[in-house]
């Protein structure tokens, strides 16, 4: 969608016609960075994913899937969105231009939450329910392994690099590193109570996970799996049971990070250097997962209990607009 | 796989130092499992990834009291109930437990209601046994607490709501998982307060548990500023649960029972020994909701809960027990849970290291509420939230918002630290 700034004689033709208020606004949308993102979100109770533009923040499209949506990736091409079917023990394989369900691919029981190599060949899937990484081959659905973790997997990460992948296990709480040649558990880190989600930082020299229970995030370096720091979170009026870290995000420099706090309705900002946390950010109620614009500019959070999304200009960190989106917003992924 | 361990030890964890200080010998505190009537050894996940090297061996101890049937049909009466909580916990624990190094072994002893479960559970203190969840009734539970073996032992009350364990009978050896009485009625009473059902039509069974209730039902009034309009016991003792026309006195009954001179909100029902609880609904004089132990129930677990990742616990449950998960079966794999969080994060199995882990800041346990679960250091109770729930659907979670605590919100439920008439020797 392209458009062309109004010429100033135009503006001046409208502004006599006293329309200025009305038409300045107009022209200003007109004239904004086009870019043109697409933005998926997974709506856990409506069995739907609903699919926003970037740009007019409008809902262009909701999407039925199987039951219980809940955690997303986008293929590295951008074409496809993979998306857990928790319920129905599947992956549904959303066309990203067609936007509609194309496919399904098996997931082993219960799938959470999923990631996909850089080349987009091999997906790995939490299971849930059954205590198990599930890692398939992408192109015929063959299940290469299934790789016994501990209980209750949830956080899945792929390192930038490939060689490893890092789930999370709620109830055992910890990190399992994962060898992605042998498909084998190489470590386990003990981390807080109920982690939930695992992410590398962009250089992908460390991996952040968050515990939800615990309220602390850990930080660990992903050549030795040694934790180097684990921090906690303190919000003047909230308390401390409330802030349970959940989604995190790293800005497109890899210097902040943005960390989701759950029932807190707040996003912690964080340095991702001196894990120094910079502010806290409104949001609405329960921000669980989110994600950056391609073009760095803005966050896009999704609250499950207030059914929306939350814009974050990244900039100036203020909270732009709120979204209506299907029933317990759970994944939200950005494709460019 | 000593590799997995050395790089599990360079994260930082205890691991380490099991090994550097050589592994807690096990045989010290693993005698012979003693086989007699009624004991069965779950050893079925014996073959762990890593030579464990800690050992943890858990007792439940439970006794077949005569309980009442439930009053509905709906319900089952059970006779694994409790028992199989702490058996899908068990493999809960290890499974981490191979990952680290640590393994639980789980001894069921339930005696049959004629035997006398002090004397066994004596003789397995004696025989190094220090990690318990009981499933005993009171006498039973401070018979076995006061016995000098047990001093140094850790019990888990996983059955009992009576206030009077956390007060003036409270013992230094035993925490509780279960919600007090004074828990259960103070999470229903702030829901009525929300409500604005503030007067209430309190009647009350006359079995001991039933009187408990009531007595806790009266403080949460007082406490929360609601008012018992009039208070009636139903004095009957239960029949039989089928009859083949037993709704018709049922219906002239109830009415009769819930008639007063002054009109009420609710019928707060304290009848935990099953009585008549689920007859007085649509049964009442005035048409009023029924909450306390039947109608609207406070509870720690229930079929309805799915929340915070309470679907796997049920369907964890369910794949195992072919069954739904009671609230003892949940409170029982909350004790095994409690031990296994508790070894995981010392990684030791000595009682007096445990129980110092148990009641500082640093423990918590994550039981699908919502928010990590600590020990009120006056009483040794947990502190949680409690589901408020109808017979076919959750209707809330208390503590209430506008409640508050100047330390845990949680902690509006029950007896505070101020009112506590807990006096233990630590």
């Amino acid at each position: 969608m392209m458009s062309k700034p109004l010429s100033p004689a135009l503006i001046r033709f409208f502004m006599r016609r006293r329309l200025t208020a009305a038409v300045v606004m107009l022209a200003s949308l007109m004239v904004a960075p086009v870019h043109a993102a697409t933005i998926f979100v997974s709506n856990e109770k409506d069995n739907t994913v609903t699919v926003i533009d970037s740009t007019s923040l409008q809902v262009v499209k909701v999407i039925p899937t199987g039951q219980r949506p809940r955690g997303m990736v986008l293929t590295p091409d951008f074409k496809q969105l993979i998306v857990c079917i928790g319920d129905d023990n599947r992956l549904d394989i959303i066309d990203t231009e067609k936007l509609e369900v194309v496919g399904t691919l098996p997931s082993g029981p219960d799938p959470e939450l999923v990631d996909i190599d850089s080349k987009g060949e091999r997906i790995y899937v939490a299971n849930e329910d059954d205590g198990m990484v599930t890692v398939l081959q992408r192109s015929d659905g063959k299940i290469l392994a299934e790789i016994p973790v501990g209980v209750e997997p949830e956080g899945m990460a792929v390192s930038p690099d490939d060689k490893i992948t890092v789930a999370t296990s709620e109830q055992t709480s910890m990190a399992h590193i994962i060898d992605n040649s042998t498909l084998e558990v190489i470590a386990n880190v003990l981390v807080d109570v109920r982690p939930r989600v695992a992410e590398f930082t962009r250089d992908g020299t460390h991996v952040w996970v968050s515990a939800e229970i615990g309220g602390t995030v850990s930080v660990i370096d992903a050549k030795t799996f040694k934790t180097v720091k684990k921090f906690g979170f303190e919000i003047p009026g909230v308390r401390p049971e409330l802030i349970q870290p959940m989604g995190i995000r790293f800005s497109q420099d890899g210097k902040v990070a943005f960390i989701a706090l759950s029932t807190a309705s707040r996003l912690a900002v964080v340095d991702a250097a001196t894990h120094e946390i910079k502010s806290y950010i409104l949001t609405g109620q329960r921000p669980w997962h989110l994600a950056l614009d391609p073009n760095g500019t803005k966050l896009y959070v999704v609250n499950g209990l207030t059914n929306d999304m939350t814009v974050i200009d990244v900039a100036t960190l203020k909270p732009e607009k709120s979204i209506p989106v299907g029933r317990l917003p759970w994944g939200v992924m950005v494709k460019p | 796989m000593s590799a997995v361990m050395c790089l599990t030890a360079l994260a930082g964890w205890h691991c380490s130092g099991a090994f550097a200080a050589g592994p807690v010998n096990p045989a010290a505190d693993a005698p012979a499992a003693p086989v007699g009537e009624g004991v069965k050894s779950n050893n079925e996940l014996a073959a762990p990834d890593v030579p464990p090297a800690v050992e943890a061996h858990l007792l439940y101890l439970g006794k077949q009291y005569p309980d009442p049937p439930p009053l509905s049909l709906l319900d089952k009466v059970l006779t694994d109930d409790g028992v199989q909580g702490a058996r899908v916990a068990l493999k809960e624990n290890n499974m981490t437990g191979r990952l680290i190094g640590q393994h639980h072994t789980l001894e069921e002893v339930r005696l049959p209601a004629d035997q006398d479960i002090v004397a066994k559970a004596k003789s397995l203190l004696a025989s190094g046994r220090r990690f318990i969840i009981a499933d005993l009734e009171a006498d039973d539970l401070l018979a076995v607490s006061d016995l000098p073996e047990a001093a140094d032992a850790i019990i888990l009350n996983a059955r009992l709501s009576d206030d009077e364990l956390r007060q003036e009978n409270c013992r230094a050896n035993v925490f509780h998982l279960s919600p007090s009485w004074a828990m259960r009625a103070d999470a229903l009473a702030q829901y009525m307060v929300w409500k604005k059902w503030r007067k209430w039509l309190l009647i009350s069974g006359q079995g001991k548990k039933d009187v408990q209730y009531a007595a806790a039902i009266k403080r949460a009034a007082t406490k929360f500023g609601n008012k018992i309009v009039e208070e009636k016991l139903y004095a009957y003792t239960a029949g039989s649960r089928r009859t083949d026309s037993g709704h018709q006195q049922i219906q002239t009954q109830m009415p009769l029972l819930t008639q007063t001179s002054t009109s009420y909100d609710v019928v707060f029902v304290a009848d935990p020994e099953e009585t008549f609880g689920d007859y007085l609904l649509y049964r009442t004089y005035e048409p009023r909701p029924v909450v306390g132990s039947h109608g609207l129930t406070a509870v720690g677990w229930h079929r309805s809960f799915e929340q915070y990742a309470g679907t796997q616990m049920q369907n964890r449950f369910e794949r195992a027990a072919n069954r739904t998960m009671t609230e003892r079966d949940y409170y029982a794999w909350l004790a095994v849970r409690v031990f296994g969080e508790a070894v995981l994060r010392t990684a030791s199995n000595d009682p007096a290291v445990l129980k110092r882990y148990m009641l500082s800041k640093e423990f918590e346990i994550a039981g699908f509420k919502g928010q990590g679960m600590t020990f009120r250091d006056w009483d040794q109770q947990l502190r949680q939230p409690i589901l408020l729930s109808g017979p076919r659907a959750l209707v809330s979670i208390s503590p209430q918002d506008g409640f508050l605590h100047q330390k845990f919100q949680t902690d509006t439920l029950g007896v505070d630290r101020p009112e506590t008439k807990c006096r233990m020797n630590k």
